[in-house]
């Protein structure tokens, strides 16, 4: 039962921070339709603007805390500008091409981001700190649930919560689902489209950013490639809860964490991604928008 | 394709031509540098001259030419002279054969050589028929020696498998452990060493492999793998695998409060290791490439290197360069090129080489060449005597 709770723990874990991403990539397909395939590079400029961050803080003599909180402002400030910049210099000149144009686009500039990152930093590993307090009292309990994890697993709780209220309550949010519906009608009632479609890429940016410092500090370790496989299986979350839906790419997120968690614990870590992507192969024969997705009535 | 040695007008004459021509320009300068009083021991050297190999067997020639004028200058072994026959396989299985075809011919009584575990495995049989004894520097294939075909074949190099029976012995025989689980990073590298250490283990009575596991390089978190580890009750890991891999388990063990000693092998025995792992690095053990840099001997022959050919030696030259010395010790020893007199030598008489003083064991690998175990203590690898 112990083992059962602690795979079952684990696969929380890694489902929330898969869902800390996919959140940004369901975001944006649900807005404008588009994959962004450097939403993963985002998550990885994050975690280096936050090493940065955190060394030069460290040297300047904060405590734990304020380094932590410093850090993550900065690595969701930094982050939050890449993503606007992204977003106009390669998906906005495209928005009225062929789908597969900024879908190219994309890929092209995940591609440029992480090589920016290699030249601009380097392609060794680097040590990441452990930014995330060690509570003391769950010390004796550390081979079940590391605090760490207990605090990764409770920022996506809070950031899942305050995206449905913002997305449900606020005048923006009620902004996004009208040009989630039909931006032309938006438009034309004089929602600013592009506008929204900014702030969503900020949003998503920012959650990126949370996720890449509690990851970083998590596993202890960064490089520029890490963003790919991030990207690559929180992609996959966000498709299997159903991509556009907020609750879906969370749901998705934790069913692959738990999967992946579960395939290893009780049958093999050889084939943990066989039977994640079997699993999401299994879901979209049985049920083709994910989990949690609508059937989109073909807009005639 | 860039071609190092021979250039474009090498490829319109055939290989084999090529290679007649330039070892008879060879033995021609060699037999004008030497006067022609007594017969001459003839040496064949053996391995990638041309071909995008060539980088790992050239530095082997120049080993040798080092050795042997350094010998012969001194007067040769009992008086004569030796001639080295240099012939280029280009590391293909083919070209092996019609390289060993033409030393047997051309009357080479030992041979150094091949570079290439395919060439090399391809030629013996025809140095095994004429009864020549072969010594590679670079071979690593574990079956040259340990499927006992090759009686005639000795290596200055530790097999492949060297690491993973390096940490096999350290584990059961020093640290006395009997419950290992074996984890791996599904690569070749990897995974290969995985497969040596566990066939090791399964071999030894009173041991159990109680876990065989890949993982997957990159994954965001590995706490089910450990937590599997746990649930094993394994009392050491062999990880066969890199160091980002290794770095990230041993971190999620040690945060768990797991004290479980953490074995591996070079691909970890790297200061970034330490450098990413901190603290949780400390006592882990890792097998590495023995420390020969402050060898006498190896900054001596490094030196010549420099002085005789003007740049740093290349891939193998301290390995060719105790092969050849190993084998002229043996043939002085031996008192004659007789292939049993040569061969009872290599196995008994210890010969001082860059990589320490070696002699050869049953099978025909180096004892004492290779890896060392290293211990991470207070954040350096320190060499384990």
């Amino acid at each position: 039962m112990d083992y059962f709770l602690e795979l079952f723990l684990g696969g929380l874990t890694r489902g929330s921070i898969y869902a800390l991403i996919a959140l940004g990539y369901t975001m944006v397909y649900g807005i404008i339709e588009l994959i962004n395939f450097a939403h993963g590079e985002i998550y990885m400029i994050g975690a280096f603007t936050a090493l940065i961050a955190a060394s030069v803080l460290a040297i300047m003599g904060f405590g734990p805390v304020p380094i932590l909180f410093l850090a993550m402002l900065l690595a969701i400030l930094y982050s939050c500008a890449y993503g606007y910049t992204l977003e106009k210099i390669a998906y906005k000149p495209l928005r009225h091409s062929n789908r597969l144009a900024p879908l190219i686009s994309a890929i092209g500039m995940s591609i440029f981001f992480q090589n920016y990152v290699l030249l601009a930093q380097t392609s060794d590993f680097l040590p990441f700190p452990s930014l995330l307090p060690e509570v003391p009292f769950l010390e004796p309990y550390a081979y079940i649930i590391r605090s760490s994890e207990i605090f990764i697993i409770l920022t996506t709780l809070v950031v899942m919560v305050l995206l449905s209220l913002l997305i449900r309550f606020t005048r923006i949010g009620k902004a996004m689902r009208a040009t989630a519906q039909d931006r032309t009608m938006a438009m034309l009632l004089g929602v600013d489209v592009n506008r929204v479609i900014s702030v969503t890429f900020v949003i998503g940016s920012a959650m990126a950013a949370i996720g890449g410092v509690l990851i970083a500090s998590h596993i202890g370790q960064i490089n520029f490639y890490i963003g790919f496989i991030a990207g690559i299986k929180a992609f996959t979350a966000a498709v299997l809860g159903g991509i556009g839906s907020i609750p879906g790419a969370v749901l998705g997120s934790l069913v692959l964490g738990w999967t992946e968690s579960f395939a290893t614990g009780y049958i093999s870590s050889d084939y943990e991604d066989v039977f994640a992507f079997g699993f999401l192969v299994l879901i979209l024969i049985f049920r083709p928008a994910g989990l949690l997705g609508k059937t989109a009535a073909q807009k005639v | 394709m860039k071609k190092r040695h021979g250039g474009k007008k090498f490829e319109c004459i055939p290989g084999r031509m090529a290679a007649l021509l330039s070892s008879a320009i060879f033995t021609a300068t060699i037999l004008t540098g030497q006067a022609l009083a007594a017969d001459p021991i003839k040496i064949g050297v053996a391995g990638a001259h041309s071909g995008d190999l060539a980088s790992y067997g050239l530095p082997s020639v120049k080993a040798t030419e080092l050795v042997i004028k350094a010998k012969n200058a001194a007067g040769g072994i009992q008086g004569r002279p030796i001639q080295l026959l240099i012939q280029d396989d280009a590391c293909k299985p083919e070209m092996a054969v019609n390289a060993a075809t033409k030393l047997v011919a051309d009357g080479a009584q030992a041979i150094l050589g091949h570079i290439c575990s395919g060439a090399t495995n391809a030629a013996l049989g025809i140095y095994k028929d004429a009864r020549l004894v072969v010594i590679s520097p670079s071979a690593t294939n574990p079956p040259l020696t340990q499927s006992g075909l090759n009686p005639n074949f000795f290596r200055t190099i530790a097999s492949d498998d060297a690491q993973a029976r390096m940490e096999v012995d350290f584990a059961l025989n020093h640290l006395k452990l009997k419950k290992i689980a074996v984890i791996h990073d599904k690569g070749d590298y990897g995974k290969g060493l995985a497969e040596f250490a566990k066939s090791f283990l399964e071999a030894t009575p009173g041991t159990q492999v109680v876990l065989f596991e890949g993982v997957t390089p990159g994954a965001v978190d590995y706490s089910a793998v450990v937590q599997k580890i746990r649930k094993s009750g394994a009392e050491a890991v062999i990880f066969g695998g890199y160091h980002p891999e290794a770095s990230k388990i041993v971190t999620q063990m040690r945060k768990k409060g797991m004290k479980t000693p953490f074995i591996s092998d070079d691909g970890v025995k790297d200061e970034t290791f330490i450098k990413v792992a901190g603290k949780y690095a400390e006592g882990v053990y890792a097998t590495g490439p023995k420390d020969t840099s402050k060898n006498p001997l190896t900054i001596q022959a490094i030196a010549d290197h420099k002085k005789t050919y003007g740049e740093e030696p290349g891939a193998f030259f301290l390995n060719a360069y105790a092969a050849a010395q190993a084998l002229v010790n043996a043939i002085e020893k031996a008192g004659s090129t007789d292939y049993d007199k040569i061969v009872t030598a290599l196995r008994t008489v210890p010969v001082e080489t860059p990589l320490g003083k070696i002699t050869f064991d049953d099978r025909g690998d180096a004892i004492g060449v290779g890896f060392s175990m290293y211990q991470v203590q207070n954040g350096v690898y320190v060499e384990l005597k």
